[in-house]
């Protein structure tokens, strides 16, 4: 069974011009120790998804508007997002690293206040074993020099070095899952390519389970087992990676590999193949496929007919898409 | 396909741009951010050169004294054959028509109170190429010559979506007719699926207008689709330049090597198969370099020799230049 199994979730956003669906009917699972990639352009509700797990989404102007989230038999969205459950299980069992290691730290605590803060409260630590912990940690992640860098402060550690701590912290008690928002999005790629290995290797050897939200596919490409890519708050495509990769079936992720220059093609060999258009406002979407203003492959039923449902097309791949641009 | 190749049009030689750091009260010189140290190379008639590199390794510093927005602190930079190195303010504005400039951040780089119109008929308002009816004219045609819809002149940035205000930004640029544009992180801004659109209307453009490109990105395999050839830098110092492909399938430099294995690729084979180089370390302050080879610390086949003296970037053959003495 799933370690964490998303069924149907809907997140919706009440503005003043209009509904905007953010996260609509997204379901996919997790399991013990896969490493799961969540692929999709800004604003296609990929971190509205992950938010809405974890119940860090405001409200108003959000509203949990339906679906499910089952953890160790539990349905999280039960809980209310303050209570006593939720906070237990977020930052402990469930926890995050985000894109902006800068905006998520405090900049006027030092290192070790706020790492040893979720120690303290979820594990119930002393202070000085919690300190402990915290420095064995950031050993752990590679920070140099941990037991007198603990006492720094944010400002005082490069972009990497930060995103680092970040991990340690994600990594603190011993999570189930680690939800990873755009997480090397801030850095260079040398520094992106550090921090990747570094949480692919404590991962697979903690066996702790490991979902990387990105825009990038080639970020997902070497790590992610399985990937999910979104559109529009809707899963659009899943399936193991290669089969993503060397099979697409839907036209929007065959687009979005078109689009991409790839590394070692010779100059001019190939033209990029751009996706006409722009990804769609959100606000009181059409109850037609939303891909369907920018798709080169629709057919008679696209326009009449409602968003298709996700159908099989292979082994673990499901497409949601009415046409058949492989035949298949 | 391209006629007239070997042109120079702009020569970069020993060009050098250090910040002053300064503090206290008397504002007393302390140091020099080294953000651009001696630097040579060209830029041919009607290519694209790329200039990649991590943040900070000074490749948007050396755009700036290209384009002289920026007053080198040495070197000159002769452009169509005058040295604009040195050249008086007044002076400049000359030379600077027939440069254009393609900034990263399309919400930035325009102004949200002006027109589109205006801010892409501004160039030529400024150097007197045109006016008034001509000057509408020229707007609609640069307009279509982009892509976007003349009937949209009257609206501000903020209707426009970034990939249309990208295009607004590319207009401005193209408004003067210049040979020279100089790309500074074009598309980093930008939806993935929105990138290419751009980067094929820029390939367009340079077929149409004969035009040459300095193309400044992060992201190596974005800047070896586009150019010709490509020049590494690292900490101030170009490290190795050579054609796109020849940088591809033949790196000598290790950081070279480091930075393309760094790269990910989206297809799971090719990427089980690669072999990763991880940095270790970070890049040092460009205050107070590594002596030496500027990578040697973190690189795998430094020596005694390397951290005593700076490697020039000397000609391997068939146009390969590296700097290293491992190479």
């Amino acid at each position: 069974m799933a370690l964490l199994d998303v069924q149907n979730l809907k997140t919706y956003f009440h503005t003043e011009y209009g509904l905007v669906k953010a996260a609509d009917g997204v379901s996919f699972n997790v399991n013990q120790g896969e490493i799961i990639g969540l692929v999709g352009e800004s604003g296609c509700g990929k971190s509205v998804t992950i938010l809405s797990i974890m119940q860090l989404i405001p409200s108003p102007p959000g509203k949990k508007a339906g679906g499910k989230v089952i953890f160790e038999g539990k349905d999280l969205l039960q809980y209310q997002p303050n209570g006593q459950e939720m906070r237990s299980i977020r930052g402990s069992k469930l926890t995050m690293i985000f894109q902006e290691p800068m905006t998520s730290l405090n900049p006027v605590l030092t290192i070790a206040r706020q790492m040893t803060e979720t120690l303290e409260l979820h594990l119930d630590m002393d202070k000085s074993a919690a300190r402990e912990r915290g420095i064995e940690l950031l050993k752990m992640v590679g920070v140099p020099d941990a037991s007198r860098r603990i006492d720094d402060y944010p400002h005082q550690f490069s972009g990497g070095m930060r995103q680092r701590v970040m991990i340690a912290m994600a990594l603190s008690c011993n999570p189930m899952i680690i939800f990873a928002d755009e997480p090397t999005t801030a850095v260079d790629v040398t520094t992106q390519a550090q921090l990747l290995e570094l949480m692919k290797d404590l991962v697979t050897r903690l066996n702790t389970s490991l979902v990387i939200v990105t825009h990038n596919l080639g970020v997902v490409a070497r790590y992610a087992q399985r990937i999910y890519v979104m559109y529009a708050g809707r899963i659009i495509e899943s399936g193991p990676s290669e089969a993503i990769f060397s099979d697409p079936q839907h036209p929007y992720t065959v687009g979005l590999l078109n689009s991409v220059p790839k590394l070692g093609e010779r100059h001019g060999e190939r033209k990029l193949i751009p996706i006409y258009g722009l990804p769609p406002n959100l606000i009181n979407m059409p109850p037609t496929c939303a891909f369907l203003p920018r798709c080169n492959a629709k057919i008679g039923r696209c326009s009449k007919e409602p968003w298709p449902e996700l159908r099989v097309v292979g082994k673990d791949h499901l497409i949601s898409c009415y046409a058949n641009i492989k035949g298949k | 396909m391209k006629a007239s190749k070997n042109e120079t049009i702009v020569q970069v030689e020993n060009l050098k741009m250090y910040f002053p750091i300064t503090r206290g009260l008397l504002r007393r010189k302390v140091g020099d951010v080294k953000a651009v140290d001696d630097i040579s190379f060209d830029i041919k008639k009607h290519e694209t050169l790329g200039l990649v590199g991590e943040s900070g390794c000074g490749k948007t510093t050396t755009g700036r004294c290209i384009l002289r927005l920026y007053q080198p602190t040495s070197g000159k930079i002769i452009f169509s054959g005058i040295d604009i190195s040195k050249l008086p303010e007044r002076k400049i504005k000359d030379h600077r028509r027939d440069m254009g400039t393609i900034f990263q951040d399309p919400f930035g780089s325009l102004n949200p109170r002006q027109s589109a119109g205006g801010i892409v008929g501004d160039p030529l308002k400024i150097h007197h190429m045109a006016s008034g009816k001509e000057l509408k004219g020229r707007v609609e045609e640069l307009f279509e010559l982009v892509g976007l819809d003349p009937s949209m002149m009257d609206r501000v940035p903020h209707e426009f979506s970034g990939g249309q205000r990208q295009r607004i930004g590319v207009a401005r640029a193209l408004a003067c007719n210049p040979s020279l544009v100089v790309c500074d992180e074009p598309i980093s801004a930008l939806d993935v699926s929105i990138q290419a659109q751009i980067i094929n209307l820029l390939e367009e453009l340079q077929e149409k207008l004969g035009l040459t490109y300095l193309f400044i990105a992060h992201d190596l395999a974005v800047v070896q689709h586009i150019s010709d050839r490509v020049a590494v830098m690292y900490l101030g110092r170009i490290m190795e330049l050579t054609s796109s492909t020849e940088l591809y399938e033949n790196p000598l430099h290790p950081y070279t090597k480091a930075l393309l294995s760094a790269i990910p690729i989206p297809d799971p084979a090719a990427e089980r198969t690669r072999s990763r180089i991880v940095l270790k370390g970070e890049v040092p302050s460009p205050v107070n370099p590594p002596p030496g080879c500027h990578f040697h610390p973190r690189c795998s086949l430094a020596i005694k020799e390397c951290s005593e003296t700076r490697p020039p970037l000397r000609d391997v053959g068939n146009n390969h230049y590296v700097a290293c003495i491992r190479v």
